[in-house]
């Protein structure tokens, strides 16, 4: 443990970069207009520093082996509850902030392209930085509280970012939904951490002594903790069953899509479960459950994503499956592994999501996959980077993807779950088979109407090549021993994993040469079925699949209608019926009594004076007898 | 010699008939008239106990009373000529303009 003062920094600079662009767009709004680039320098610098700084730190720790640790001031700290506004920069920690800083400056450098001309271009880098600054928070959080902090402000800004063209009501109701569907999830994390404090009774919360002291605590409440936390990471993780925010959550501009998918947001869930390792790694049960979830999940959303026109709702529903990878890898323990493809994720999945959106703005914001084949741009370098990426995600050989997914695979295997590793096979299959579905109908089917629109905008192109560097190169970070390599990435995390990899070369390459074998056939079946597709016939989203198994309207019976249903009861019965009933009747009471006494003012004079007559006879007759007179 | 007794009599009745004609009658002359009639009730009373008493005080009081009430009736007469200017009626029953409640 090593203390610094410069970890907080990392999550200071895009904060601070968010309390700029947001000052600077108030005074952009209300007094005079502040030229964009103002705008992009703070929202691209703050990112950049962010790196750098994390970047020295894990240099630093590359040679001297160490880990640091920064408590600013104590948060709160109430009789043995003593939680520290505490940053932890692990190996963990500083491996994820590393890809986090830099996908994410590479995206902010993207969006400046994106956004250009954009009323809200100085809000957005607002949020955006700020969404930034949350997921650091998340990364480098010391204890549980201080990750909900993170974990919370990431759930604000994916909101605020979804819903950003407010004007449009769709938009609106997508970033409800995903707001709503990840409170699900966090009130479970809530009630997670609440279980393993109590399960642990009075230790500092914070992960080095919760690691410590997990060993005190009964299995039973570790077990409900573990569900509880996973719930959490469920929402944030877009899992079966709180999965439906994703693809909705493409309502947003693409490079928030390209943020949520790759760098933030989404690996949350994965890296919480990595975080919790020493909670997880005791309670295998829940481990499978995860890597059961992972694995339904990954299926379920490959099996959609084959029907989808939409691009970019494919590329979410392929981000929930390649998430269901990671969970079946962390579930399984092999925490290195989930990591690593969270890592090569990040960069392919960034990188498609650019591609797409700059497809999408070359051609006027269409975002049908068989109307943009209709009207074709000239992009040749969207057009290679895309191709790296669907080959990346696809599983080709040499590509960051294949290596990551294999180890995933090999892993499943190695278990005995053999289960998890056939649907985790067959996931693999289809994930080739829509990937080359989408890029051969985008780029290959015939089309005689080609327009020369060439698209060149230089902040969106460089980072799509350095981020297709990475999908190439990302992979060979963790090449695995068969291949010469040195597992450099599973070594850096070792201390994560309850679980290695340890079979024989045979195997390994046999398992290697089928998971080849499975990506080609997908790429093959594509090949036939899309190569030659006539573009003007468009597929439908019809049929089970094409309707995504109807859960959005299952749910919006069950939950939607339900919870409206119980609200218009409490409304017009409850309330109104026997609350306000009960209320009214008095206040009616108290008119009709009053009514009955003012029929006593009837103005009848005879009446008053028998009254008159009737109360002085009382008076006397009580100073008769009390006065004795 | 008539009895102390048959006095008080004699002035209670006088004022039990007033008062019944102030409840039961519904005409205003009527009413007037049994008010009077109350009065000297009241008037008969008080003389027969200050003779009884050879004290003058109740006198005093009594000319008071029928002062008062000669007064008494120049207003009362004309405010009956009032009301019946105003509805040509004299039975107290219609005169329900400051009633509250259902009945206005």
């Amino acid at each position: 443990m090593m203390d610094t003062s410069l970890l907080v920094w990392i999550i200071l600079a895009p904060l601070i970069g968010a309390i700029l662009n947001g000052g600077i767009y108030f005074y952009h709004i209300k007094k005079k207009p502040v030229p964009e680039l103002v705008f992009s320098i703070i929202g691209t610098g703050t990112p950049l520093i962010a790196f750098l700084i994390t970047l020295s730190l894990f240099l630093n720790m590359v040679e001297d082996g160490i880990t640091y640790k920064q408590v600013l001031f104590t948060w709160l700290n109430i009789d043995s509850l003593n939680i520290a506004m505490g940053f932890l920069g692990d190996n963990l920690a500083i491996f994820m902030s590393m890809f986090v800083t830099f996908v994410g400056w590479l995206i902010h450098i993207y969006a400046i392209g994106y956004m250009t001309g954009d009323n809200g271009f100085g809000k957005f880098f607002a949020y955006f930085n700020l969404f930034l600054a949350s997921m650091l928070i998340l990364v480098l959080a010391d204890n549980p509280v201080i990750l909900f902090i993170g974990w919370e402000g990431v759930g604000v800004c994916s909101y605020l970012l979804i819903a950003f063209y407010y004007n449009n009501k769709d938009n609106v109701i997508a970033g409800n939904k995903a707001f709503i569907a990840n409170r699900v999830g966090d009130f479970g994390f809530i009630l997670g951490i609440i279980t393993l404090f109590f399960a642990l009774g009075e230790v500092d919360l914070n992960f080095t002594s919760l690691e410590a002291n997990i060993s005190n605590a009964s299995t039973e409440l570790l077990l409900l903790s573990g569900f509880l936390l996973f719930v959490g990471a469920m929402g944030k993780s877009a899992q079966i069953p709180l999965y439906v925010w994703l693809p909705d959550a493409m309502a947003g501009p693409t490079p928030i899509s390209a943020l949520i998918h790759a760098a933030t947001m989404v690996t949350a869930g994965v890296y919480m479960v990595a975080r919790f390792h020493f909670l997880y790694s005791g309670i295998e049960e829940i481990g499978t459950f995860i890597a059961y979830i992972g694995a339904f999940s990954a299926l379920f959303a490959a099996i959609i994503a084959t029907r989808q026109t939409d691009i970019k709702k494919i590329l979410a529903y392929s981000t929930m499956s390649q998430l269901g990878y990671m969970f079946i890898a962390v579930g399984l323990g092999f925490y290195s592994s989930g990591l690593f493809h969270v890592f090569t994720h990040a960069f392919f999945k960034a990188m498609l999501f650019m591609g797409a959106g700059g497809m999408i703005i070359a051609l006027h914001h269409e975002q049908n996959i068989f109307k943009m084949a209709q009207h074709r741009a000239q992009l040749p370098i969207i057009k290679i980077t895309f191709f790296i990426g669907v080959l990346a995600i696809s599983g080709v050989p040499f590509l960051s993807g294949f290596f990551s997914k294999d180890a995933i695979l090999a892993a499943a295997f190695q278990e005995g779950q053999y289960l998890i590793w056939i649907i985790a096979m067959f996931t693999a299959f289809l994930t080739a088979f829509y990937m080359f579905r989408m890029f051969f109908i985008l780029f290959i089917a015939p089309n005689k109407h080609l327009e020369n629109y060439v698209y060149t905008s230089k902040t969106i192109t460089f980072p799509l090549v350095i981020l297709a560097m990475g999908a190439i190169g990302a992979g060979y970070l963790n090449l695995p021993t068969v291949l010469g390599g040195e597992h450099l990435v599973d070594t850096w995390l070792a201390m994560l994993n309850s679980n290695e990899i340890h079979m024989s070369h045979l195997t390994e390459w046999i398992l290697m040469i089928l998971s080849v074998a499975v990506a080609s056939a997908g790429i093959f079946v594509a090949y036939k079925k899309y190569s030659q597709f006539d573009v003007f016939k468009p597929e439908e989203e019809t049929g089970l699949i094409g309707n995504k198994f109807y859960v959005d309207e299952l749910y919006d019976r069950i939950f939607v209608q339900f919870s409206k249903k119980v609200s218009v009861y409490i409304d017009k019965t409850i309330d109104d019926k026997i609350i306000d009933g009960f209320i009214m009747g008095t206040c009616s009471q108290f008119i009709s009594f009053g009514k009955k006494v003012a029929s006593l003012q009837n103005a009848n004079v005879r009446f008053y004076a028998t009254f008159m007559l009737v109360g002085m006879s009382c008076v006397f007759v009580y100073l008769y007898i009390s006065l004795g007179l | 010699m008539i009895s102390l007794t048959s006095y008080a009599f004699v002035s209670m009745i006088l004022f039990s008939i007033g008062v019944i004609g102030v409840i039961a009658r519904r005409n205003i002359f009527v009413i007037y008239m049994s008010i009077e009639l109350m009065l000297n009730g009241v008037n008969l009373f008080l003389v027969t106990f200050a003779r009884y008493h050879f004290n003058m005080d109740p006198q005093i009081v009594t000319v008071m009373v029928i002062s008062i009430a000669a007064a008494e009736a120049a207003i009362f007469l004309s405010v009956i000529i009032l009301l019946y200017r105003s509805k040509k009626s004299l039975d107290t029953d219609i005169f329900t303009t400051l009633t509250q409640g259902e009945k206005a």
